[in-house]
């Protein structure tokens, strides 16, 4: 489905030890990044990468991350350089870091590059995004087996809670809309989300032909009737006052879900906590679904 | 001799009064038509096909009951309403501040209820006990609340509604010192942003019918003064002190006529989100049609303000169906470019 993005020219690719001659790296910009060892200061300005890092056993190489990275909680003493679109410069030349990782929509790279600082961009927007960025990142830590392990493990819990929900529901499929910020913008297939849904065996009610995140017209939600409905939880308490929505089956029959903001991240964020996130999907469609 | 030359001269006058009044009927006729046409089209246009939707008008079920009547109808009679508002709001703008480029927005409310909005979708994620207080308040409540303070805070710092130098620049203040509090505050919380660009690009998604009486009561509330102080702003367009030498209350007139503008543009704002362009162009696109006096500008803005919101959702919903565009990105498109074609028709006459 993926293909690792990353072209290693330096030898000792499995060892933690720095290698001799340094090495040579390909980001998803599709640049060359050159390292001339395995890193040790690291600056994260995205939540999964910082996420992914503390996965693989390496948070004690972050000196900073950006301020929206809250998981795992030591990160959260870290300095914070800035958000997606207003990293603080300053703040990550004054760590001293040896490597900034970054996704790939961000447009700090080139002021990175000005200030001597090296920058690896990823793209981490899709659940098979998700094995490729651990992939990737092991081998700039140095660390490929501690990642192909956790790919390993990430893969065998999605494919239990998976199989798990699939199996409770003996083969009755539950349309779903899952609205991710109102109004009313929906999850569609294609996004981590959707294919999350995908994977849990639900039908979602917006067409992959819709991209991503499409803002719906709320008459589309009324007409398809979905069995369950996923609203942020300031939401629950007015959905059934939208026009016409008292009318949705989901709502009437009080199948509506939200998360806690801690549990939504996991939902949200295309990282090593997959398994979490997806737990609290399919928790919610075996309390609710019909 | 003379008083022959002053009876043909009232006669012209009479003549000519007669036949603007006549094109202004006939205009008023056209837009009532166009609004009522407009209705009815809503109803064949959403997410299913217009064979489908005829079907359902002509073999209603359950579902499609709800649809027509709970969701399509009542959209686009509010979208009907808060353009009359915005309409209104521009043309009574227009006239207080003696300036065709004055709009609703111009007092900071947009700015206001943007700030407001955005603190009340922070509290809603923040905690439970923000979550219970922003259910009571809800967005509409705290959109109003915003504009009504910003307008509060524009006044104040123009001490008073007397200079409209003053009162135009405290507007620009507030509008950018609120607007730079709602990106600050938006970075600390990108999670509300995508619902706050909704509310910024304006959307006529989730009205009801509740929200629909409410723009219908408010617009009626507002347009009573508004149409009753309209010889003032008669007044006012030969200049303050010929206003005042007439015999007008100035500070009374200004307070009251931007209490209107404040009250429509905040309920307006408070329902469906900051529309561009729709107070602006509305009183625009009367003068440029029809020569006419304030009283009669205030009937027609409306009518024209409420057909353009309502076949800007049209568009909305139509285009790039079942999604939906920002209500508000559509009027912009639609009046910038109009604005563009003013501006290169008056270059053109020099």
């Amino acid at each position: 489905m993926f293909e690792r993005a990353c072209v290693i020219v330096a030898l000792f690719l499995g060892a933690p030890a720095a290698p001799a001659a340094g090495f040579v790296m390909r980001d998803d910009l599709d640049r060359s990044v050159a390292l001339a060892q395995y890193p040790q200061r690291i600056v994260t300005l995205l939540p999964s990468l910082t996420e992914t890092i503390c996965a693989l056993g390496a948070c004690g190489r972050l000196v900073a991350t950006d301020r929206y990275s809250d998981w795992p909680p030591q990160v959260r003493a870290l300095p914070k350089a800035g958000g997606i679109d207003d990293a603080e410069v300053e703040l990550i030349v004054s760590v001293r870091p040896d490597l900034v990782l970054i996704s790939r929509s961000q447009r700090i790279t080139g002021r990175l590059t000005d200030l001597g600082l090296v920058s690896f961009a990823l793209n981490t927007d899709s659940y098979p995004e998700i094995a490729h960025t651990v992939t990737v990142i092991g081998d700039i830590l140095g660390l490929p087996e501690r990642a192909k392990r956790l790919n390993e493990s990430i893969g065998e819990a999605v494919h239990a809670i998976s199989a798990r929900a699939i199996a409770r529901r003996h083969g009755h499929v539950p349309t779903v809309y899952f609205e991710v910020d109102g109004p009313p913008y929906a999850a569609g297939p294609s996004s981590y989300i959707g294919e999350l849904l995908g994977l849990l065996g639900a039908r979602n009610i917006v067409g992959a032909d819709l991209g991503p995140f499409p803002s719906l017209n709320p008459e589309y939600v009324v007409r398809h009737d979905p069995d369950v409905i996923f609203v942020s939880p300031s939401e629950v308490a007015h959905v059934a006052d939208r026009p016409g929505w008292d009318r949705i089956r989901a709502i009437r029959e009080h199948r509506v879900c939200s998360f806690t903001p801690a549990v939504r991240d996991t939902v949200v964020r295309p990282g090593p906590r997959v398994a979490e996130g997806m737990q609290a999907i399919a928790d919610c469609l075996a309390q609710v679904a019909p | 001799m003379s008083t022959l030359r002053h009876a043909v001269a009232d006669l012209g006058a009479g003549r000519f009064e007669y036949t603007a009044s006549r094109r202004l009927g006939t205009w008023l006729l056209c837009c009532v038509g166009v609004t009522v046409l407009l209705t009815a089209i809503s109803l064949l246009i959403g997410t299913t096909s217009i064979e489908d939707s005829l079907k359902w008008l002509l073999s209603p079920d359950a579902q499609s009951s709800v649809v027509l009547w709970q969701i399509r109808l009542p959209r686009t009679v509010g979208a009907w309403f808060a353009g009359a508002l915005l309409g209104l709001a521009g043309a009574v703008a227009q006239g207080v501040f003696r300036n065709p480029l004055a709009e609703p927005y111009l007092l900071g409310t947009a700015s206001g209820a943007a700030l407001g909005v955005t603190i009340c979708l922070m509290a809603a994620d923040a905690s439970v006990g923000g979550l219970a207080l922003t259910g009571q308040i809800g967005v509409t409540g705290a959109a109003c609340i915003g504009a009504c303070a910003a307008t509060l805070l524009t006044v104040t710092l123009s001490r008073g509604v007397l200079q409209t130098a003053s009162l135009l620049l405290s507007g620009i203040v507030t509008a950018f010192l609120l607007s730079a509090v709602t990106s600050l505050l938006l970075l600390t919380k990108p999670e509300v942003w995508r619902e706050m660009q909704t509310f910024l690009l304006g959307t006529t998604s989730f009205i009801s019918w509740s929200s629909a009486l409410l723009l219908g009561i408010v617009l009626c509330i507002c347009i009573v003064p508004a149409v009753l102080l309209s010889r003032g702003l008669d007044a006012l367009t030969l200049g303050e002190d010929t206003a005042q030498s007439l015999g007008l209350s100035l500070p009374w007139l200004r307070l009251t006529l931007l209490g209107v503008v404040a009250l429509a543009t905040s309920t307006s704002v408070g329902q469906v989100g900051i529309v561009g362009f729709v107070g602006l162009v509305a009183p625009h696109l009367v003068r440029e049609t029809l020569s006419v006096n304030h009283r009669q500008l205030l009937i027609a803005a409306p009518l024209c303000g409420g057909a353009l919101l309502q076949a800007a959702d049209l568009v909305s919903r139509w285009i790039i169906r079942p999604a939906e565009l920002p209500v508000g990105a559509v009027t912009a498109c639609v009046g910038g470019s109009y604005l563009v074609f003013l501006l290169w028709r008056r270059s053109r006459d020099g």
